[in-house]
């Protein structure tokens, strides 16, 4: 049933402004809502029950429900959609706005607001949403008037999801979503708006210099990030790095988008990625950035960084473009395009350049791969936490959808579980929000219902959302948490530990909840696993529970840190192997 | 150095808060701002003044390019270009400093707009270091209230910054 079902030909329907929110978000292909009712959007909560297109899944708090968005416009490439109510509701969202603003995630929030004659009174849960938001937007809206609110939605779609995506907040006012006001209702198919027009092709000019360079490379490194995903060019990436045979390694927010089992991969780069991707990052030559930003973890320090390439940037979003770091061939355009063309370019070229051109700089890159540098203790009563994550990847082939919550599990993830595929690693990697994990699940979850969704999380990130365990119930959710619990915050407990001399300030988490119960108390399976000989079968029994939602309590080695690691203030040629490899720096 | 950056904006409400927002969120400097409605009424025309590295000032330019309100900029430093601000400076103009100080305007060109028993107000408008002369000038401890628009800019020649 749709709400201008019954029409007649050609007649265009009167709607309410609270109808048109519906209705404009069904035109817009919308099939999910997260929200959470109250009283600004009551109107709209009212039409949503009256129609049958649009399905709204309840969470338990405002920030759950732009997590869960977030995690289904991850998981799909689809624009997410929640919507909240004024004040509080808008406020809880802002953490989950700003996860998504920070890793560029393409996001329509639609708030109530207080009607239009009260705002600017402090009414009841009035906040000035436009102006909380603002900095964490890509853009947002205050519609003041119903015949606004149509062309306003379309708007609010077209800019979220198209450029460098992003959120974008529409702020209603009740009085806008008034039942007894009706007015007619068009939905504006094309939109132009003459302030944004973002960049689609690349200059073929600076991708021509940029193939010369690459031809020329004696060490050549692809360094791709969140950008590959988001622009959908995966399968244009690995084309180009298949055809090139030059090595690539990822940002935390690329995984995937080239296949990490692949020997071309190097595995992550950054603060704890592999010594193998870290090292070729300060020797390379020649460094083709795609879809990243040359982030802080990323970069080290950034007077160390890259000291011998030729930097080539290909972004769609020209102000990530010389940042942070001076560029030689800047590529504004979409990652797709600009890749595609790119192949075309080099492999005119092609022939120029000898097969065997990259063998020392392969021969390099496999004496830095030897070292092992992910390699860790065995486990010895105590599970190993890189072990559990091994064995989460043997359980599952690989194949997850794995949501993450942030901090050490995060990492060992990152690690540990290599992904063949793009938006299949979830996890909030600008914003690090602790809490994003479960919620994000959620959205994976119900974007693909049939897939094997899990979260991995820790004893301190699972509780900041862990009242999304109703809604789980409430939608028979057959998500796996994976707890990967050592009774610390752990990265707050590494860095205590590294920097300041063990002084354990608050970082230990008494007073932990018994997760099992937790789990049962809300209907789900739970699970406590303590010895590393019975992690397999419990993580295959879990899994087998294709129906279920499980709690896997995961009890690990305590102590255990995440290594390799650059330390504040080093570059990527400064990296500190774990205490097994006989505690020595590498310079 | 400094750089005057004219940007064209859609005309709506809060679009002065973004590029304000932006300057303070990424810690820009930011001299002078001014903002008003153009010819087409769904247009603003912002003069901002803004100091900077090459590195900064091109990072600047992005990122209010970025802004979904911004249709159209110019960094007017960049070519030949005139800038005008305007003053209106209150000075204590009692009888022993009336005549320095009618001397000083025409010498300015500036422009007496109001006159009390013992106060001028005038006006002066220019380039912003000729206004800075012109307050320099004036006798020390006559100042009452100084006003200043911050400069506004049109490049020279027949282009112009529209749609």
């Amino acid at each position: 049933m749709s709400l201008t079902d019954a029409q007649p030909d050609g007649a265009v329907p009167e709607l309410s402004g609270a109808e048109i929110v519906i209705q404009a978000l069904v035109d817009e292909g919308v099939e999910l809502v997260f929200g959470y009712p109250g009283g600004a959007v009551l109107h709209i909560y009212d039409a949503l029950f009256k129609q049958g297109s649009l399905k709204h899944i309840l969470v338990r708090h405002e920030q759950a429900a732009a997590h869960a968005a977030d995690g289904y416009a991850r998981a799909t490439g689809k624009c997410g959609v929640c919507l909240v109510t004024s004040g509080p509701g808008a406020t809880n969202a802002v953490t989950g706005i700003a996860t998504a603003y920070m890793d560029s995630i393409p996001m329509v929030v639609l708030t109530g607001q207080v009607p239009t004659p009260f705002i600017g009174s402090d009414a009841f849960q009035e906040v000035d949403t436009v102006g909380i938001t603002r900095p964490c937007v890509k853009h947002n809206f205050l519609v003041k008037d119903v015949r606004d609110l149509a062309l306003t939605i379309r708007k609010a779609f077209h800019i979220a999801t198209t450029g460098r995506p992003g959120p974008v907040v529409v702020d209603i006012p009740k009085d806008v979503t008034d039942p007894n006001i009706k007015i007619p209702y068009v939905y504006p198919r094309e939109i132009k708006l003459r302030s944004y027009n973002p960049v689609e092709k690349g200059h073929l000019g600076q991708i021509r210099k940029a193939v010369d360079l690459m031809l020329a490379a004696k060490r050549p490194v692809f360094y791709t990030g969140g950008g590959v995903v988001l622009g959908d060019g995966s399968a244009q990436l690995t084309e180009l790095v298949k055809a090139t045979g030059f090595p690539i390694t990822s940002t935390l927010m690329g995984l995937g988008a080239f296949p990490m089992t692949d020997p071309q991969f190097l595995g992550m780069l950054g603060m704890h990625g592999t010594y193998e991707a870290n090292m070729a990052m300060h020797e390379t030559d020649v460094l083709i950035a795609i879809g990243a930003r040359f982030d802080d973890r990323v970069t080290g320090k950034i007077e160390h960084f890259c000291p011998h390439a030729q930097i080539i940037h290909i972004d769609v979003d020209p102000a990530s473009i010389a940042k942070n770091v001076k560029v030689d061939v800047p590529i504004v355009g979409q990652v797709a395009s600009v890749l595609a063309d790119m192949l075309r370019l080099y492999r005119e070229q092609q022939p120029k350049s000898p097969a065997n051109a990259l063998n020392d700089w392969w021969t390099k890159i496999g004496e830095w791969r030897a070292l092992n540098c992910l390699k860790y203790p065995a486990n010895t009563t105590a599970i190993k936490p890189q072990f559990a994550v091994e064995t989460l990847y043997k359980v599952t082939n690989g194949e997850l959808y794995l949501a993450s919550d942030v901090g050490q599990h995060q990492m060992f993830a990152a690690q540990f579980y290599p992904f063949d595929a793009p938006r299949r690693w979830i996890n909030s990697g600008g914003l690090g929000t602790m809490g994003y994990g479960l919620p994000a699940a959620i959205g994976a979850q119900l974007a693909h219902p049939e897939a094997q969704v899990a979260c991995i999380s820790g004893d301190a990130s699972i509780l900041m959302c862990i009242q999304e365990l109703a809604t789980c119930q409430q939608y028979r959710l057959p998500i796996k948490v994976v707890l990967l619990n050592n009774g610390y915050m752990g990265m707050v407990r590494q860095w205590q530990e590294l920097f300041y001399e063990s002084r354990y300030s608050h970082s230990y988490v008494d007073a932990l909840p018994d997760f099992v119960k937790l789990a049962e108390s809300f209907g789900h399976v739970g699970m406590r696993i303590e010895r590393p000989e019975d992690l397999e079968d419990a993580m295959r029994e879990a899994f087998a529970m294709r129906d279920r939602f499980v709690f896997l309590d995961v009890i690990v080695d305590p102590t255990e840190n995440v290594y390799p690691m650059i330390m504040a203030g080093k570059g990527h040629h400064e990296m500190q192997l774990s205490p097994s490899h006989s505690d020595r720096e590498l310079a | 150095m400094r750089h005057i950056i004219a940007v064209l904006l859609e005309n709506e409400a809060g679009a002065l808060s973004r590029v304000a927002g932006l300057f303070s969120a990424r810690g820009y400097n930011i001299e002078s701002l001014t903002v008003a409605p153009t010819d087409d009424p769904t247009l603003s025309r912002m003069t901002l003044v803004t100091t900077g590295n090459d590195e900064i000032v091109e990072q600047i330019k992005k990122q209010l390019n970025k802004l979904i309100d911004t249709v159209k900029l110019v960094d007017l430093s960049e070519g030949d270009h005139i800038e005008r601000e305007m003053l209106m400076v209150k000075v204590r103009a009692e009888r022993p400093d009336r005549e320095e100080l009618k001397r000083l305007v025409d010498i300015f060109r500036a422009k007496i707009i109001d006159v009390t028993e013992v106060s001028y107000v005038i006006e002066l408008t220019g380039a912003s270091r000729k206004l800075d002369a012109f307050i320099a000038a004036l006798p020390e401890g006559l100042i009452i209230e100084v006003v200043r628009s911050g400069p506004t800019g049109i490049a020279r020649g027949s282009k112009g910054l529209t749609l």
